[in-house]
């Protein structure tokens, strides 16, 4: 098993319905985020090309953050899923440190807080609850080890990419393009 | 053309717009880490080598002040934690793939060596003194029987400690600048040398001071060594390095680190020590400061200018 998320990027409007629907869940913070919407756009005008991609932690098969975590409270949960355990984190930073995405940050309570993919809900089977807002329903959460599943369809079908390769993190968020 | 921006708004405290999560306690903790690594390593060696009476600063005065910079540098660590109350959960757990963890276990074994070590010099810089718990009486007598073996373990611990420094920043893949297997021999011997340096200022030996003014010439130099070499590997490196080592070379950090640290924490003061081989007479405390601050400000240019570089995607 090994959950993994596809986000197309030609459906995504950049709503950020995504974004409040994960501080909603999840509690985060005032001020803070797990998932963000970025813009991206490129060329000459009139030769303009736009890409909107939602990110967030990609839950790296190849994770800095947990190889770096001097106490094991960062680590991978079932399916692959990268989570830190509160009472274990010390708030070091050095994961902070090591995320090429910039995807963690130290909670104002100390610990050190990131995307869970949503685990609480998906131990209930649901999906993330970025996922399931999506008004566009331009993301794809599943395991990527079954050929049927939503993700596994979404990424035969289409041309994909991920976030830096060259960093080496095996990151499983493929954004569709 | 190609803009990005947020666009859900992102203005996360430490992380945007550019990462700063480690402050002023890391860099000065990987200084007093360095300056104890190269206190104790020179007090060890020079042990083992039977020169006790040759170099007696060496070996003797100048590790009192090694348990300092290690308890303020512990100090500085805990400061920098942001979940300070489950500190203890580094001492639960052996992470091998962690340098942060080999660093904590490294620590945990040199800091009470450097306390038996220093502890049990006090007698001999004063006669009169007596220890207040008599177990302390055995334990001196334990340490003076055991001498051979603690040096060595100090000799190894303390170049663990100071090549981790420089490991710490370059296990993180994910800031280019700190990306180079440079980084830890070049954090060990600037430790080394500023543990010399601090040695050579204390030193009233005068054949003492020529021999460390030698090492440390030879230190400093293997360090000039390891920055051009530093340089030569980012600029042949893929686009992220070289935009890292572009903040030292017309970027925001070249006036500090070049006129700072390369011509004023080293290459003066190299001369300055020449010089004084040479007969002139210089008064010590100068090229010695300029070696210590020089080295602190290394580590504070590298901790700042490392968080501001990353990928880019």
């Amino acid at each position: 098993m090994r959950y993994g998320m596809a986000i197309d990027t030609r459906k995504c409007v950049g709503c950020s319905d995504c974004v409040v629907a994960c501080q909603t869940e999840n509690n985060v913070p005032i001020g803070y985020c797990r998932d963000w919407v970025v813009e991206v756009m490129a060329g000459t005008y009139p030769e303009l090309e736009i890409e909107i991609r939602s990110e967030r932690c990609n839950h790296c098969e190849n994770s800095p953050c947990v190889r770096c975590c001097p106490t094991g409270a960062s680590h991978l949960e079932q399916g692959g899923i990268v989570t830190v355990t509160h009472s274990e984190c010390i708030g070091c930073g050095a994961c902070i440190q090591s995320c090429p995405y910039d995807a963690r940050y130290s909670h104002p309570d100390g610990y050190v807080d990131k995307c869970t993919f949503c685990l609480h809900r998906i131990q209930q089977g649901q999906g993330p609850a970025c996922v399931a807002v999506c008004p566009t329903k331009c993301m794809y959460f599943g395991d990527l080890d079954d050929p049927n599943s939503e993700v596994s369809i979404a990424l035969e079908n289409r041309k994909f990419k991920v976030l830096a390769p060259e960093a080496g993190t095996r990151p499983q968020i493929y954004y569709l393009i | 053309m190609k803009e990005e921006l947020f666009v859900s708004g992102r203005a996360i405290p430490n992380i945007d717009p550019y990462l700063n999560i480690w402050h002023w306690s890391i860099p000065v903790y990987l200084f007093l880490g360095g300056l104890a690594a190269g206190l104790l390593f020179f007090a060890g060696l020079y042990s083992i080598l039977g020169k006790e009476k040759e170099m007696p600063t060496t070996v003797k005065w100048a590790t009192f002040l090694a348990p300092a910079a290690l308890v303020i540098g512990l100090l500085c660590l805990f400061i920098d934690l942001k979940h300070k109350l489950y500190f203890w959960q580094l001492y639960t757990t052996i992470r091998l793939q962690s340098p942060m963890s080999w660093g904590a276990w490294v620590l945990m074994l040199i800091t009470p060596l450097s306390f038996l070590w220093a502890g049990s010099y006090v007698r001999e810089l004063k006669p009169s003194w007596k220890w207040t718990f008599p177990l302390l009486n055995k334990v001196e007598v334990w340490v003076a029987a055991h001498r051979k073996g603690l040096a060595w373990a100090m000799v190894i611990l303390s170049v663990i400690l100071g090549i981790y420094t420089g490991i710490l920043l370059s296990a993180f893949n994910a800031r280019p600048l700190w990306n180079t297997s440079l980084l830890g021999p070049l954090f060990l011997v600037s430790g080394l040398s500023s543990g010399v340096a601090t040695i050579l200022w204390m030193s009233k030996n005068h054949a003492e001071r020529v021999l460390l003014s030698k090492i440390d010439l030879i230190l400093i130099g293997i360090e000039l060594f390891l920055i051009i070499h530093l340089f030569m590997g980012f600029l042949a490196s893929n686009a992220v390095q070289v935009e890292a080592a572009q903040l030292f070379l017309g970027g925001e950090f070249t006036v500090f680190f070049w006129v700072f640290v390369v011509i004023l924490g080293l290459v003066f003061p190299a001369i300055l020590e020449i010089l004084e081989l040479r007969g002139i007479k210089i008064p010590v405390v100068i090229p010695a400061l300029m070696v210590l601050i020089g080295g602190l400000i290394f580590r504070f240019i590298m901790v700042e200018a490392g968080q501001i570089t990353r990928y880019l995607y």
